[in-house]
């Protein structure tokens, strides 16, 4: 008997992977080539990202490795001075522009990540409080958000960006630079999770659940957290997703106006305004292959989110 | 077809047009710090002022001192230290007031008070004395032969107008302040402000009642002055026609500039070194410690792990001509040996630093302007990587050269980025603001802390000694001496390339000043 009737509690209970496998999640994805295409870009960007170190030939934040020499070398084409050769070929300082990509990818990454989670903690507990207590904490807080969103994010970011810098001693600024650039774009953000939380948690305030909740004596802020939360995350984590691609963009394009990465340790915005200034001379490289990562990377984020969407949505199942 | 015949037209209309009104749309990266004359010593700034104010002794783009609101200037045969300027008849200023002797004794006065930056041009002089209507004489401490090439950036200005405006004092630019002065003209010169706006566009129209309007080309009837900071927007404005002429061309667009058939290029060897300077005090600006760069040896280190060749052919793409010594080589002084370049590299030259017990390295800021020399930011930056390989970690701090400058002048800056260019022709000007000990008159723009009681004797000498070969044999020394300390790292001389439109007929002026009433239209 155990024998088989051990086979048929396995059938029963699947493991984890395998019931993960089965989720409607999981069922919408391998019917979605584009979201699968995706996340493939998306998971070897991220790797090679994360694996920087150990893939990439160069290290092109230590400048003293860098020589000036190998600068404006073309892809695949030896230097005309030092006869060295590089894949991607090298930007004006003697950079080696796929290694750049890679560790600029880094800061990208690490900065899109930080940036969305600050914005999403922020909006979440913002977006929790405005919808379930309402009252005047609702007000404050959805007008504040209101006349936020009246300024343009990038306007906010590079206003938060611009305070930080002023009253940061000059001798740190470019430690601080990364953080300074994670609060800005991160706290530009916010808003969007607060709208979104806060539309649920009105929804779900009313629910039965919560009304039994209520009954028995929970408190409010117990609610929230263990009941309300979890029913909402659907819609944040959409959000985030999109959130991220945007934040990646933010930061792009605070570096490429300059106020964000320092060039010493170039971002691929940075890349992208090194490269801008040698459009008309013909090193079209230095500008291409680091807007084609950033394209990639942030094509590939927002095409999984808007996948996520759907895939959420019951009513669009 | 009608297209065509349409653009003919237009073509027709706009040549018929040129005689009477054309204007010179002029864009370079930086705008003019202020438009007070007396308050900032810096090349864009002049050149700007230069359209709309005149000076006594003009340089004239060939280099020549040429009489501007002076027709004629003698020192006289009984005493060397009195000069007489006789003043031009028949001057009239923007408003209409008229331009008198009175005016020449406020504006020099003006230019030798305690926030003037000009003091330290016109340091020798002592008083200024209205003799008449239109003459003028200068006193000074001792025989000055070359007074007359230290005027050419002192520019006039109307003393009732100031008064009347309360704009007497000159505008303190480093407190940030901002005067009726520091935002309106009231000069001689050929062009008059029409409007200003700091940063983004300053409007010129020709003056009327110009003195010089038939004795000058005169071919541009207004000028819309544009600062660009971007290089390839400032590109982009001129191969799309949106501006006529570009002053601080990217060096690595004028390939493609010169086969542009309706562009041109107009070049020359600039009076413009370009130099880092180093804080010598015993303490550093951003950083706590002994300061390393207070001991010679180490900042001989510095200046030999700068690869200048490297440099000259990438960042610069040949457009530059290496140097090693801060004085272009127009100046009277210049020798070649003088401009030797240290020999060594990275080997002998951390060898230096670990002699010198800086064996470990040091981190030190680099301050460098975005928006003032030819790629300057990236000049930093491949100093970063040259100071990285000797173990010198610099962090480096690029930022517009408004707030660049501040840093020089106000002694903020342990290693700043410099350019100089000398318009007297002469190495007194650049020991004067340079290499004197900071203070009152002298030293004006000597960031570094650097005080050497020998050589500012000898600078006060020089001023006064009339004998030309003793005095070029004091010059010569004064370099040795001022070569051996290493205060400055020299990077290079700076090669002019002014692009334009190919009907623009620009005077290319050696100093990079712009000055318009030179310029033909066609």
């Amino acid at each position: 008997m155990s024998d088989h009737q051990a086979e048929i509690e396995t059938r029963r209970t699947p493991g984890r992977l395998a019931r993960a496998w089965d989720s409607d999640l999981a069922y919408s994805f391998r019917h979605a080539p584009v979201a699968m295409v995706s996340a493939a870009v998306v998971l070897i960007l991220v790797l090679s990202a994360l694996l920087a170190p150990w893939i990439a030939p160069y290290d092109p934040f230590d400048p003293g490795s860098l020589n000036l020499m190998n600068g404006f070398t073309p892809p695949g084409q030896p230097n005309a001075f030092t006869q060295e050769t590089f894949v991607l070929g090298t930007d004006d300082q003697g950079r080696d522009v796929f290694s750049t990509i890679l560790f600029g990818m880094r800061i990208s990454l690490f900065v899109g990540f930080s940036a969305v989670l600050l914005a999403m903690v922020i909006g979440v507990v913002l977006g929790l409080l405005a919808g379930y207590l309402g009252g005047w904490v609702e007000s404050v807080i959805m007008r504040v958000a209101d006349i936020q969103l009246t300024f343009p994010a990038i306007l906010v970011a590079m206003l938060i960006f611009g305070i930080a810098k002023g009253i940061t001693p000059p001798a740190y600024r470019d430690q601080m630079a990364i953080w300074v650039l994670i609060l800005a774009i991160g706290l530009s953000d916010w808003v969007q999770f607060a709208r979104v939380v806060r539309g649920a948690t009105l929804v779900e305030k009313s629910r039965d659940y919560v009304q039994a909740a209520r009954l028995v004596g929970r408190r409010p802020f117990s609610i929230m957290i263990r009941h309300i939360l979890p029913n909402v995350l659907n819609p944040v984590l959409v959000i985030a997703t999109i959130s991220l691609a945007l934040a990646i963009i933010a930061e792009a394009t605070l570096s490429f106006l300059g106020v964000g990465a320092p060039p010493t340790k170039p971002s691929l915005g940075t890349l992208i305004r090194i490269g801008q200034g040698f459009m008309f001379s013909g090193e079209w490289w230095i500008l291409l292959f680091p807007a084609l990562t950033l394209l990639a990377l942030a094509l590939s984020i927002n095409l999984l989110g808007d996948w996520l969407r759907d895939a959420l949505n019951p009513r669009l199942r | 077809m009608t297209k065509h015949m349409l653009l003919a037209a237009t073509a027709l209309t706009l040549t018929l047009g040129a005689a009477q009104a054309e204007t010179l749309r002029w864009a370079r990266s930086g705008d003019a710090l202020t438009l007070d004359p007396h308050a900032q010593n810096e090349g864009p700034t002049l050149a700007l002022m230069h359209q709309m104010m005149e000076p006594l002794v003009l340089r004239n783009p060939a280099g020549e001192l040429e009489a501007a609101l002076a027709t004629d200037w003698s020192v006289s045969p009984d005493n060397p230290d009195v000069w007489t300027f006789t003043l031009r008849e028949g001057v009239k200023f923007h408003d209409g007031a008229d331009f008198t002797a009175e005016d020449v004794v406020f504006s020099i006065n003006r230019a030798l008070t305690e926030n003037s930056d000009m003091k330290g041009i016109i340091s020798s002089v002592a008083s200024v004395e209205a003799t008449g209507d239109h003459e003028v004489q200068i006193t000074t401490k001792g025989p000055n032969p070359l007074l007359p090439a230290a005027l050419p950036n002192i520019l006039m200005i109307d003393k009732d107008w100031a008064e009347a405006n309360d704009t007497v004092d000159v505008q303190d630019v480093e407190g940030g302040e901002e005067t009726f002065a520091s935002q309106n003209v009231n000069g001689t010169g050929p062009y008059q402000l029409v409007s200003r706006e700091a940063d983004v566009k300053t409007e010129m129209t020709v003056f009327d009642g110009y003195w010089g309007a038939d004795g000058f080309a005169m071919g541009y009837s207004d000028i819309v002055y544009t600062p660009i900071q971007n290089p390839s927007t400032r590109m982009a404005a001129l191969f799309s026609g949106e501006v006529d002429f570009i002053q601080d061309v990217p060096v690595q667009d004028l390939q493609r500039i010169e086969s542009d058939p309706n562009l041109k290029i107009v070049s020359s060897p600039q009076n413009r070194v370009i130099f880092f300077g180093l804080n010598v005090g015993d303490t550093l600006v951003n950083g706590e410690g002994e300061n390393p760069l207070a001991d010679p040896a180490v900042r001989e280190a510095m200046n030999m792990a700068i690869n200048r060749d490297a440099i000259q052919q990438v960042v610069m793409r040949g457009q530059s001509i290496p140097a090693g010594v801060i004085m272009p080589p127009f100046v009277n002084g210049w020798n070649e040996e003088l401009n030797t370049v240290p020999e060594g590299g990275v080997e002998a030259a951390k060898a230096k630093l670990e002699e010198a017990g800086w064996g470990d390295g040091f981190t030190v800021q680099l301050d460098c302007p975005n928006d003032r020399y030819i790629n300057d930011e990236a000049i930093c930056q491949a100093a970063v990587g040259m100071m990285a390989q000797i173990g010198v970690t610099v962090n480096l701090n690029a930022q517009p050269k408004a707030q660049h400058f501040p840093l020089v002048n106000g002694l903020e800056s342990d290693f700043y980025m410099l350019g100089w260019g000398v318009p007297s022709y002469d190495s007194e000007y650049i020991f004067n603001f340079l290499y004197h000990t900071k203070e009152d008159l002298y030293g004006t723009w000597n960031g570094t802390r650097y005080s050497n009681p020998e050589l500012d004797e000898m600078i006060k000498a020089i001023a006064a000694e009339v004998d030309l070969d003793k005095r070029d044999a004091m010059i010569a020394e004064m370099w040795e001496m001022a070569k051996s300390d290493t205060v400055y790292l020299p990077i290079h001389h700076q090669v002019l390339n002014w692009a334009m439109k190919s009907g623009v007929g620009a005077a290319v002026d050696a100093d990079d000043q712009v000055k318009v009433k030179y310029f033909t239209a066609e």
